[in-house]
């Protein structure tokens, strides 16, 4: 369990990796179960409760692609550890077992692809990987992703999944923040689209810089979105959090995402607000 | 035990109470040579304590009840004029900012400010903007470079303000789109970390050309206590994880994060308010004048360069 999840316990859990074929699997809102291999052909949408559950970096990216176009862009960064951080375990370690558990060298993976035959660069955050957290791999990977964006005239989408920024990389991981505004800024001058799709959960560093910079907010239903954790607000306030906290439908309503859309709907949704500004 | 005082400083506070008492003294004739004497050891324990700070240590100078706010240094500037709020909801009272002078150069001044007593502390929000601080900020900003004003910005806050109106009015959007619009503001920006840099909340007015820092100040990604409750599931942990967070002025030099240390006083800025202005201004006043320099191309072109170098990797 990683340190994202026990201070989000309300959120429910990761959907594993290799699932065995045949296995049945339990959706962690509505309990009903659901047989494995039929869940990942809905994207892992409960066929009962049309919960989301969260999605795998790579299976994000499979899914929302064309198929056989995809390129995997800056796959080999890893961090440099650059504090030498340790608290209970070294920083090294836990990097090393998020490594392990998730198949990801960093918790943001990018690939080059087409969406209904459109180029396009698409990122999308593994949030097994640290909780999704941004060190400087995140915030040098989504770079790359703006700069291959500029350099082939193509729009950018980004499917963010994340805590935040990562404490291990300290001060560097908050010019991140700043490093990937920058980025976008660029983008934007390029007049080339930015889409940011936020899925559960999008916190703290994330949420503030490129996740909020999108010329289009998309989020999936029922997805976390905010800059402080609800339980962080609720102790500062002391006071019971509205119904629905920071919820996409609360975001909605509050004026800070322009729509909310399936999972299902995502590709002809994106491609057809991409043809419009981008075509 | 004084209240003003911090644990490791209480040695030095037991001196200078020793000290006070002796001035209180009418007829000083007999003691004169007392007073030095004390005044003397109390230096010298005060340099001793000071020169081995541990970064916890350092952690609590940066928050000292007795450090200087932002107001309190308003008058190194001449003729401040405030501006208030985001002109779309409110007037966010943590966030300071106007019209000023430095050296007869006129610039917008933008600082998040704290309170010492309590009804203070409520008014400033106990430093902690809400997104219509970043919006005034960001409006000030946009008028500094309309008007071909520097900019300096004064960072003293534990963390944007993690209220339900602050999410619901968009937190995250008004830090993200500072950070955006202070990557390209074509006009010079300088910011001083006078006190403590809590993370995004701090970082939204602290995009800058030139980045200085106090020498007891901090500026983290997170607030040691934050990192020690969820790393170490323990708060009372702040002291290792304080350590481990690399948050002080030196680390943060030696890493290339930040551009100057300016000094001060010995055993800290409370114990000598005038002087620490002194050199905080000394410091604008010469980082205002180099930065004059390039063009605004230039500038822009080193400060977009800085900004995308920020982080290492292996590739």
């Amino acid at each position: 369990m990683s340190w994202l999840e026990k201070i989000l316990p309300s959120i429910t859990s990761v959907v594993k990796k290799n699932i065995p074929e045949g296995l049945w699997r339990k959706c962690p809102k509505c309990a009903t179960t659901v047989y494995a291999e039929e869940l990942k052909q809905q994207n892992y949408v409960c066929p009962s409760c049309d919960h989301h559950m969260r999605l795998a970096a790579r299976a994000r990216l499979e899914s929302f692609l064309d198929a056989d176009t995809q390129v995997e862009i800056a796959p080999d960064l890893v961090t440099t550890d650059p504090l030498k951080f340790k608290d209970q375990k070294k920083y090294k370690e836990r990097y090393s077992q998020a490594q392990k558990n998730t198949g990801e060298k960093d918790a943001l993976v990018v690939k080059a692809g087409t969406l209904n035959k459109m180029p396009v660069i698409v990122a999308a955050f593994e949030f097994r990987f640290m909780g999704g957290s941004m060190g400087c791999v995140v915030g040098e990977k989504f770079v790359c992703a703006v700069q291959e964006s500029i350099r082939t005239n193509a729009p950018l989408i980004c499917f963010s999944a994340s805590g935040g920024a990562r404490m291990q990389e300290g001060l560097f991981s908050l010019m991140q923040m700043s490093k990937t505004a920058l980025a976008l800024k660029l983008l934007d001058e390029k007049k080339i689209p930015f889409i940011s799709i936020l899925t559960d959960p999008t916190m703290g560093g994330v949420s503030a810089s490129f996740a909020m910079l999108g010329d289009i907010h998309i989020a999936e239903p029922n997805a976390l979105i905010g800059f402080a954790g609800p339980r962080v607000v609720e102790q500062t306030v002391r006071e019971t959090l509205p119904k629905g906290f920071q919820r996409s439908e609360f975001l909605l309503k509050k004026g800070l995402i322009d729509m909310i859309c399936h999972r299902h709907q995502l590709r002809p949704k994106v491609h057809k607000l991409l043809l419009a500004l981008h075509g | 035990m004084n209240l003003d005082y911090l644990d490791f400083e209480q040695p030095i506070a037991d001196l200078e109470s020793k000290i006070q008492a002796l001035y209180n003294v009418k007829d000083k004739a007999g003691i004169v040579n007392e007073l030095e004497a004390l005044k003397t050891k109390s230096d010298a324990l005060t340099k001793k304590i000071f020169s081995s700070l541990n970064d916890w240590q350092i952690s609590q100078l940066a928050r000292h009840p007795q450090r200087l706010y932002t107001l309190d240094y308003i008058d190194i500037f001449d003729d401040f004029i405030e501006l208030h709020g985001d002109r779309t909801y409110a007037d966010d009272c943590a966030i300071i900012g106007g019209i000023a002078k430095l050296d007869g150069q006129a610039l917008i001044f933008i600082g998040q400010q704290k309170g010492r007593s309590t009804k203070e502390k409520l008014k400033y929000n106990f430093g902690m903007p809400r997104p219509e601080g970043y919006r005034k900020a960001l409006r000030l900003m946009k008028m500094a470079e309309k008007f071909s004003l520097p900019i300096i910005t004064f960072i003293d806050t534990p963390g944007a303000y993690p209220g339900i109106g602050a999410e619901e009015r968009g937190q995250s959007e008004a830090i993200a789109k500072n950070l955006f619009e202070m990557c390209v503001l074509a006009t010079p920006i300088i910011s001083v970390v006078i006190g403590e840099g809590g993370s995004g909340g701090a970082l939204a007015i602290g995009v800058a050309d030139v980045m200085m820092m106090f020498e007891y100040g901090i500026y983290s990604v997170i607030s040691p206590e934050g990192c020690a409750s969820i790393l170490y599931k323990d708060a009372t942990k702040a002291s290792a994880a304080a350590e481990s967070l690399k948050l002080t002025s030196t680390h943060l030099k030696k890493a290339g994060l930040i551009d100057e240390i300016i000094s001060e006083p010995l055993g800290g800025i409370h114990r000598d308010p005038n002087a620490a202005k002194q050199l905080l201004k000394n410091a604008l006043k010469q980082q205002l004048q180099a930065i004059k320099k390039p063009t605004i191309e230039q500038l822009l072109r080193a400060r977009q360069e800085k900004l995308l170098n920020f982080g290492k990797f292996n590739e």
